[in-house]
């Protein structure tokens, strides 16, 4: 009954295009996100954040902000003890929750006030008077490594290494000497990418309310309130079960709103006040002090064969992961040259620390850096080998049986189809004019399962609700509906979908690595499968005839046999009505840790006319071609193509974290920090291939970061081919654009 | 700060309130009338969030003083479903599925709304230079040009 294995069955409900049911609630200003809930005696809280990138806290003096009338709590780093038992990560949570011995980023929070208004809180916080000692400063990945850098955080220094190397993530196959040895062209080149913002408009908020009996509950806008709440209960000394958190509706995260951020700050003022708290960031604040990715720098080294087989590849890559480590740089090595099948590859991801925000998830996080410099390699490589660069990639690429650079052996995977529809899309036959040029550029991710809890409950009227502990940002309810109305053989409108609070289901993994689909939809099917099993039971003994006689189809209860010709089938409705009399409520529930996670695959193909006088560069025509595996809801799956291609071409043209020389972040606000807007991109095309994933009876692969990788080395190429000028470091903006050009003598 | 007193029409219903004279029309929106359909994403005008119109033109609510609104007429979101019929803007972004995550929405709508009353048959460059007041970072915003485009077909009619 569980077997995950795709079984090809034909859809009723899965495929088509239904309304989402948080449709109107969305568009009537009715859905409720972090900042949308109050409570009765509600405070409102502030943080007090660094203005030095690294500084030494000598003293803080919170006596004045205390006094003033309408201050009911300030704390700071004193009132959070170490709870953390030895845990690394967890103290890097708490410590960058609050700075304790040092600031260690432009933006660190150093204090916390709770008021009863903002402009009370806002006028304690210019009562706390914090005694700093500067330190010296890094902000760039490649001056930390520099032998005069400071060291970040000497408590994960190593000997024998720089001090803010914390490590290197290693994979690959075969003797790269040897492979290069063999090469008959070999291209080898450098790059570099910005550091960037997930930019979700809804800034981090929640609303916290801690009592004295140790019971608290936790509004938030997060992609994992459970995590969230594990998190914030071990940094707080509450137990687990005693904290309820509530993911509101998220106005964006991909990935951002994976790892909590001023929540504990939240909840201990709210406990310290003896009040609930409301505190939400600012725009600044989030640009500042919140989780934006990488930037990096990298050197990628590609040989191939006359008639285009390459041999061997070499990629390094170090990412900068801000003050505290993550495994960015390893996730990039993973990622490198999964696309390709290479008999020699060697990828090296290395995690760096600066004074710069810690580093957290952007949609397929590490992989579109490394795509930059893979993918603008294998362009120069055609060039010199005289092949078309989708034929060389289409020559190199990774099929069902090519053994994956980390390891597992590829089943049935997308790149190879969507290089094919790319090469023959009608796209790559259009003319291009003056300053024009076409890019093309492959992008893999893993996506996972993971942890996951639902239930599914029939009411009396045979409607059903089903809680799932995934949560939904971009139509995950109308997706998940879908599923359980399929498997049960009802419609859609008679599910309802709830995003179950932590008290109401076992844990559920982070809604992250595109698994909310995939994993809660597996859990939806068999939770349903369940439900099957018990109205089965329940029709058997409203018929009084053997359960092994009874079978479900398209929703209905049928007794076998000849036997039992004079009994007409009962609905779900049927059964749902009189489950009182036949043995109370009807329920399915399932728990696991989804496994079996279709990776990935996606081609794009990008247009774009550079200005030779301003170095701007329009994106004139983009298409998107990526495997889902199966498309529950084409339209949202169309929308994750289209979105992260967005996403994408900010990163490649645009969006870029500016330090200055004194450390500070110069460019903390949507105007100074420009995303895409609707009159800079043209109408993005997708197509959904559906290469079944066989490790889901849906055959369901995630669809949701993919897109995000391509679109850098994409528009690198297409950039790169409209000026004949080589483009290294991303975001190709102007003032970057005109100074290659310049270079070159263009 | 001493109270200002303000009497304003908003969503075609008369409305007082007393706000600080600093305060934006934003916060009196949301923190003090309970209208939480305008949303803050930045607070200084970039994102258009805030979207709402005053004496129909279209403006961040968090650029306006509460203040400011002394006399005037205000239009929300929670002012755009005539009763249970949803507008056509409203009813086309959920056929299009033009939102995911949906906090910029509002604001969308607002804005695409001040376009078509404007102008009812917007070319798709009309459409995109109208709306480039406002971050969505979720679309891509192929969906949302294609939902205006619809709704204001349904308009003519």
């Amino acid at each position: 009954m569980n077997d995950p294995k795709y079984t090809g069955q034909e859809f009723k409900v899965i495929g088509s295009r239904v309304k989402r049911p948080d449709g109107i609630d969305k568009v009537t200003g009715r859905a409720r996100y972090g900042a949308d809930m109050n409570a009765p005696g509600q405070l409102v809280a502030l943080m007090l954040r660094s203005p030095h990138a690294h500084a030494r806290i000598k003293k803080i003096d919170i006596s004045k902000a205390e006094k003033l009338p309408g201050v009911k709590a300030v704390i700071t780093a004193a009132d959070l003890p170490d709870l953390t038992e030895g845990n690394a990560g967890l103290f890097d949570t708490l410590e960058n929750s609050m700075a304790r011995d040092r600031a260690l980023y432009d933006g660190h929070a150093v204090a916390g006030v709770a008021a009863i208004d903002k402009s009370t809180a806002k006028k304690a916080l210019k009562l706390i008077k914090v005694t700093y000692e500067k330190l010296p400063h890094v902000t760039d990945v490649d001056d930390a490594l520099e032998d005069d850098a400071p060291i970040i955080q000497p408590r994960y220094a190593t000997e024998g290494q720089h001090g803010n190397l914390i490590n290197k993530g290693e994979f690959g196959q075969g003797d790269i000497d040897q492979g290069f040895a063999e090469a008959d062209v070999i291209v080898e080149r450098s790059y570099k990418t910005g550091q960037t913002h997930q930019g979700y408009i809804e800034p981090h908020a929640c609303l916290a309310s801690v009592s004295p009996d140790g019971t608290g509950e936790l509004w938030v806008t997060t992609q994992g309130h459970y995590s969230y709440r594990n998190t914030c209960a071990q940094l707080l000394g509450m137990d687990i079960a005693k904290l309820k958190v509530t993911s509101s509706e998220i106005g964006g995260g991909f990935g951002g709103k994976t790892h909590v951020w001023m929540e504990p700050i939240a909840l201990a003022l709210s406990r310290k006040a003896n009040r609930p708290v409301k505190m939400v960031m600012s725009r600044e604040e989030v640009f500042k002090a919140s989780g934006p990715t990488c930037s990096t720098s990298m050197e990628i080294k590609i040989g191939a064969k006359k008639d285009g087989t390459i041999v061997a590849a070499r990629a390094e890559c170090r990412y900068m992961n801000g003050a505290f480590p993550g495994m960015w740089g390893t996730l990039g090595g993973m990622t490198a040259f999964a696309c390709y099948s290479i008999p020699n590859n060697k990828a090296i991801g290395v995690n760096v620390l600066c004074n710069r925000p810690k580093v957290a998830a952007y949609r397929a996080p590490s992989a579109p850096m490394m795509a930059f410099g893979v993918e603008s390699t294998i362009d120069q490589l055609s060039k010199e080998l005289g092949i078309d660069p989708v034929e060389l990639r289409l020559k190199n690429v990774a099929r069902e049986g090519t053994q994956a650079p980390y390891g597992p052996v590829w089943g049935p995977i997308g790149i190879e189809p969507t290089l094919e529809a790319v090469r023959d899309h009608p796209h790559m036959k259009a003319k291009l004019g003056k300053n024009q040029g076409r890019g093309v550029a492959c992008g893999f991710w893993f996506n996972i399962g993971g942890q996951t809890c639902s239930d599914l409950n029939i009411g009396p009227d045979g409607t059903v609700n089903l809680t799932v502990g995934t949560i939904d940002v971009g139509g995950a309810r109308a997706s998940l509906a879908m599923i359980a109305a399929e498997e049960l053989g009802i419609t859609y409108e008679d599910v309802k979908v709830n995003i179950g609070d932590t008290s109401s289901l076992g844990h559920n993994d982070t809604t992250e690595g595109s698994r909310g689909t995939f994993s809660s939809g597996m859990a939806a099917i068999f939770a349903a499968r369940k439900a099957v099993d018990v109205l089965k039971e329940r029709a058997a003994k409203m018929w009084q005839i053997p359960v092994e006689s009874v079978i479900w189809e398209d929703g209905s209860a049928r007794a076998n046999g000849k036997e039992h010709s004079n009994l007409s089938p009962l609905t779900l409705k049927d059964i749902a009505k009189k489950a009182g009399s036949t043995g109370g409520p009807i329920a399915g529930h399932h728990e696991a840790t989804a496994e079996g996670a279709g990776v990935s695959f996606a081609s794009h193909i990008v247009d774009v006319e550079v200005d030779p006088e301003t170095g701007k560069t329009q994106i004139l025509r983009y298409t998107v071609v990526q495997d889902a595996g199966k498309a529950i809801h084409p339209d949202y799956v169309e929308g994750q193509f289209q979105g992260a291609a967005a996403q994408g071409i900010g990163w490649a043209l645009n969006e870029e974290y500016i330090y200055g020389k004194d450390g500070r972040l110069q460019n903390s606000g949507f105007l100074d920090y420009r995303i895409p807007v609707c009159s800079d991109l043209p109408s993005i095309d997708t197509k959904i291939l559906e290469i079944p994933n066989p490790g889901h009876p849906y055959g369901i692969r995630g669809v949701g970061e993919t897109s995000i990788v391509p679109p850098l080395g994409a528009i690198g190429n297409a950039v790169s081919n409209a000026v004949g000028v080589r483009m290294y470091e991303v975001p190709m903006s102007p003032p970057r654009i005109l100074k290659a050009l310049d270079e070159a003598g263009v | 700060m001493a109270g200002v007193h303000v009497t304003t029409t908003i969503n075609s219903d008369p409305v007082e309130y007393v706000c600080p004279a600093d305060e934006s029309l934003m916060d009196v929106l949301r923190d003090r009338l309970g209208l939480m359909g305008v949303k803050e994403g930045c607070g200084t005008g970039d994102c258009g969030a805030c979207s709402i119109t005053l004496d129909g033109q279209l403006v961040c609510s968090c650029l306006v003083l509460g203040a400011e609104a002394e006399g005037r007429a205000i239009t929300t979101v929670e002012g755009m479903a005539d009763g249970q019929n949803l507008h056509p803007l409203q009813e086309q972004f959920i056929n299009n599925a033009a939102l995911q995550c949906g906090i910029c929405t509002p604001g969308f709508l607002i804005a695409a709304k001040a376009l078509l009353d404007e102008n009812s048959d917007p070319t798709e460059t009309e459409i995109r230079y109208a709306l480039a007041g406002n971050l969505c970072r979720c679309t891509g915003y192929d969906k949302i040009v294609k939902a205006v485009q619809a709704a204001a077909k349904d308009l003519r009619k």
